[in-house]
């Protein structure tokens, strides 16, 4: 068995083959619903319904969204110049407790300020984070995988200290979360009574903002040449490290974004749950999308509905909501498979 | 002696990949006792040919035959059985391993405790005497010379008892005088009854050594012929499919000094020496051809020149000007343009399309971007000027260089180079695997470029190149260059003296050559 590369493959093709296939594998899917004992059919209405069958479904679908677009964003930034960033998670801590640290009484200013300032500030902390990592691979060449996946860990149990520790809310009876934010700082609402807040534009924003940059501009064009081929990139006079460690800085300073708005947006205050895994899903997203910011947008709402739905459906039927889990990465999988397919073809022989 | 019935029968293979085919009822004979050359420029499906031969592929129809029995389709390890050998063109033998243990390796069982190497050194010991194979079984392959391990390889082939052998452009890496010996020992190989195949480009060898030609072209036999009854006008004709175009060769009047080396060294970061002693002047107007085995410091002198490198004794002058720690960027910036021996690797972003790659050396001028945004109509307005003017035939601006063939990237890459106006052009095996018409092109515009004033740097393994476009030439050897000579004032003999070490045999030409310039 072999593959060959097809000599040409539609833009249609390419955009609709990753979510027919991920369609697939949440039909594949059913299977472990009939073994948890209940019916596929009326599962899969439950999750259509649960995500995006009334107003409050979607608002809350669509407030999953943001942060998923953010992280979606950081990863595919990263990965289009094979910087291997697997420490969204932290970085949204970082841009989480930049925002706390500035917010909760230390500075107040007008809205229209506060929150930019909060952003910029959160940005800066997430891509500071990846900084280390980052000029270790390009001085010492080591491995960011390893780097940026432990010091998820280690952010993680920075802030268990924090909350549990100095930043402690006197008020909160007891619950290891930090003091909650001042009005100011807080993204106002899209939607009346739901969950829904203002970083869903801001993301939206970021995700067109980012993919005029990378298309446009001539530090995205770097960008993309580094990561298709950094040799090439070197003997054209690209200074590749210095666009790696600029990348890095951009793509910290998404995933320190998602922290901040979830805090602004949603929470209000720190605390550990802040991102149920917000970071990886945003490798998810990102391969979902082929690495293309508006991509990101589709793919994160895509797999925002797997857990709402899920959650619902689990919630109604019964069965374990893990089943979100496992169709989230089961339609990686066939995504992943689908577009290997969609460049090359298999031979048998 | 060759008897009516051939011994090695490759009738009507046919093979497609996609809608393109690479082989097209390929017929081929070979007796015992012959050496048949094969012929073709790149993508006329010599290799293809070869790969089912060995069972790497399996063809869409057809058969081969070997001693009158029918070879199973797709299985290497029956050709390899039924006593077919191949030599490729670059060698796979272990370095840190003696000749002998690397002619047996992998022919011992598996489960044996004991080497046979009493009756291994034997059988090799009457090989080397029978085929006057100059080699000492005990030595470690890595104190070998290039034609010694060639001969290695030859003897692991013969070990296996192999009856056909194909040897795969075998004289790439040799100098003139190792490829007349290797020529002298085909000869007696088949005249104890082996038949070989030798695949090749080059037409002076065929003429030189084989008694049979066969041209592919496109995928089919365009032509077969006695060697005797043919000439190199002729196969040249049917390898390309029409006229072979000419190089022009202008007049040359070389201007004021652009680049200069004098004493160079270069080590790498360990402080392991990559170029001892590079000496050369390089004038406006001018071609110098560095000739030299591959391997010998080519690529660190393109290094060197491109940016890649810098110089840690002697000097390096650019227009007059020393270059302190050169990098790519600083080289653009001072009017040096290059192109790289790697077009996929180095040369181009194969993900990007054409015009995208068009700029990878000059996006951040004035003219392409403006406050860090690209120009998309200048891009595309360039991409097409510059495929048009350099005849790149492709699917348009928009297509991924990936999908190209090797000689509209070079095109593209030569384009690119030119289109900035260099001064001095460092161009590290410009026309390695393109057909005869690409390379006549690039060719013929490297001269034209010269002869408008540009100095210009070709590194070349291939000889007859280098006396096809050079002014001056010198040859590298181990990280020294030698003194420039014209190639009117010498010939291959000398050169090949000079490509395995004798650097000296210039020393005496020199003087004239450099007086009349």
């Amino acid at each position: 068995m072999r593959l060959e590369p097809r000599e040409h493959s539609s833009l249609l093709l390419r955009a609709v083959v990753p979510f027919g296939s991920a369609v697939v594998a949440l039909l594949a899917c059913s299977v472990l619903i009939l073994w948890a004992d209940a019916s596929p059919v009326q599962a899969f209405f439950l999750f259509i319904k649960g995500s995006v069958g009334s107003k409050f479904a979607l608002s809350e679908t669509l407030a999953r969204t943001i942060p998923l677009i953010f992280t979606g964003l950081a990863v595919a930034v990263a990965f289009k110049a094979k910087l291997w960033n697997i420490g969204a998670e932290g970085q949204l801590y970082g841009g989480a407790c930049m925002a706390t640290w500035l917010g909760t009484g230390m500075i107040d200013l007008p809205g229209w300020l506060m929150l930019p300032l909060l952003f910029a500030a959160g940005a800066l902390l997430g891509g500071l984070l990846l900084l280390g990592p980052t000029l270790l691979k390009t001085w010492l060449a080591v491995d960011e995988v390893v780097t940026t996946l432990l010091l998820n860990f280690i952010i993680l149990l920075f802030v268990n200290y924090l909350v549990f520790g100095p930043w402690k809310d006197p008020m909160a009876m007891g619950w290891p979360q930090a003091a909650p934010m001042v009005d100011t700082a807080l993204l106002s609402t899209l939607l009346a009574k739901t969950r829904l807040h203002m970083g869903l534009i801001w993301a939206f924003g970021a995700s067109v903002l980012l993919w005029l940059f990378m298309r446009f501009t001539t530090w995205g064009y770097q960008i993309r040449a580094v990561g298709y081929n950094a040799g090439a990139s070197r003997f054209a006079g690209i200074p590749v490290n210095p666009v790696v460690v600029r990348t890095a800085l951009i793509s910290g300073g998404l995933a320190g974004c998602a922290g901040v708005s979830e805090l602004c947006g949603l929470k209000g205050y720190l605390t550990l749950d802040l991102s149920p895994g917000f970071g990886y899903s945003g490798i998810v997203v990102a391969m979902l999308a082929g690495l293309h910011p508006l991509g990101v947008v589709v793919a994160a709402f895509f797999v925002a509905m797997l857990s709402i739905g899920a959650d619902s459906m689990s919630r109604a039927l019964n069965i374990s909501n893990y089943i979100a889990d496992v169709a989230t990465a089961v339609s990686l999988l066939a995504v992943l498979v689908s577009m290997l397919l969609v460049r090359y073809r298999i031979r048998w022989k | 002696m060759p008897d009516q019935t051939p011994f090695l029968h490759i009738s009507k293979i046919t093979k497609k990949f996609g809608s393109v085919f690479a082989c097209d009822s390929v017929t081929l004979q070979l007796q015992q006792g012959e050496i048949l050359a094969l012929l073709g420029e790149n993508g006329a499906g010599k290799t293809t040919l070869m790969n089912i031969l060995f069972g790497h592929y399996v063809a869409d129809s057809g058969s081969i035959s070997i001693g009158g029995k029918e070879l199973t389709p797709g299985s290497p390890r029956r050709a390899l059985k039924v006593g077919l050998g191949m030599v490729h063109q670059h060698f796979s033998l272990a370095d840190n391993m003696s000749v002998l243990d690397n002619i047996t390796l992998g022919t011992e069982s598996m489960f044996g405790l004991w080497r046979k190497s009493g009756e291994a050194r034997q059988k090799i010991n009457k090989l080397i005497n029978t085929y006057e194979l100059d080699v000492d079984p005990r030595s470690i392959v890595k104190n070998l010379s290039v034609g010694q391990r060639q001969r290695v390889e030859i003897l692991k082939a013969l070990y296996r008892d192999s009856r056909i052998l194909i040897l795969d452009e075998p004289t790439a890496v040799l100098t003139p005088q190792e490829a007349e010996h290797l020529f002298a020992t085909l000869r007696l190989l088949v005249d104890k009854g082996l038949a070989i195949i030798f695949i090749t480009h080059k037409l002076r060898e065929v003429m030189a050594v084989s008694d049979r030609c066969l041209v592919l072209r496109h995928g089919k036999v365009s032509y077969e012929s006695r060697t005797r009854d043919t000439d190199v006008d002729t196969l040249a004709r049917e390898m390309v499919g029409g006229e072979v175009p000419v190089v022009e060769q202008l007049p040359t009047s070389p201007g004021k000094k652009v680049l200069s080396l004098e004493g160079v060294g270069v080590k790498n970061s360990d402080g392991y020496s990559l170029l001892h002693d590079v000496s050369l002047e390089l004038r406006g107007g001018e071609i110098i051809g560095i000739a030299g085995v591959s391997g010998n410091g080519q690529s660190h002198l393109a290094d060197l020149i491109s940016g890649l490198l810098s110089a840690d004794k002697g000097s390096f002058e650019l227009l007059g000007e020393a270059v302190v720690s050169p990098t790519p960027m600083g080289m653009l910036k001072r009017g040096v343009g290059r192109i790289p021996e790697d077009r996929t690797g180095t040369g181009l972003v194969g993900d990007m399309n054409v015009q995208e790659n068009l700029i990878l050396e000059n996006y951040w001028t004035k003219k392409v971007s403006h406050f860090g945004l690209l120009k998309a109509d200048f891009m595309r307005k360039n991409a097409k000027d510059i495929m048009e003017q350099y005849d790149v035939r492709c699917g348009g601006e928009d297509l991924p260089v990936r999908l190209m063939s090797g000689g509209n990237m070079q095109k593209l890459i030569l384009g690119r180079v030119l289109s900035e106006e260099p001064s001095v052009i460092m161009a590290n095996q410009p026309t390695w695997g393109l057909d005869v018409g690409a390379a006549a092109f690039v060719h013929s515009r490297l001269i034209r470029a010269s002869r408008d004033g540009v100095g210009i740097i070709i590194i070349s393994e291939d000889l007859d190149e280098l006396f096809k476009v050079a002014d001056v030439i010198q040859v590298m050897y181990k990280g020294t260059l030698s003194p420039p000579v014209r190639p009117a004032d010498t010939d291959a003999r000398e050169m090949g003296l000079a490509m395995s070490g004798h650097l000296e045999v210039f020393a005496s030409t020199v003087a004239e050559a450099h007086h009349e310039a």
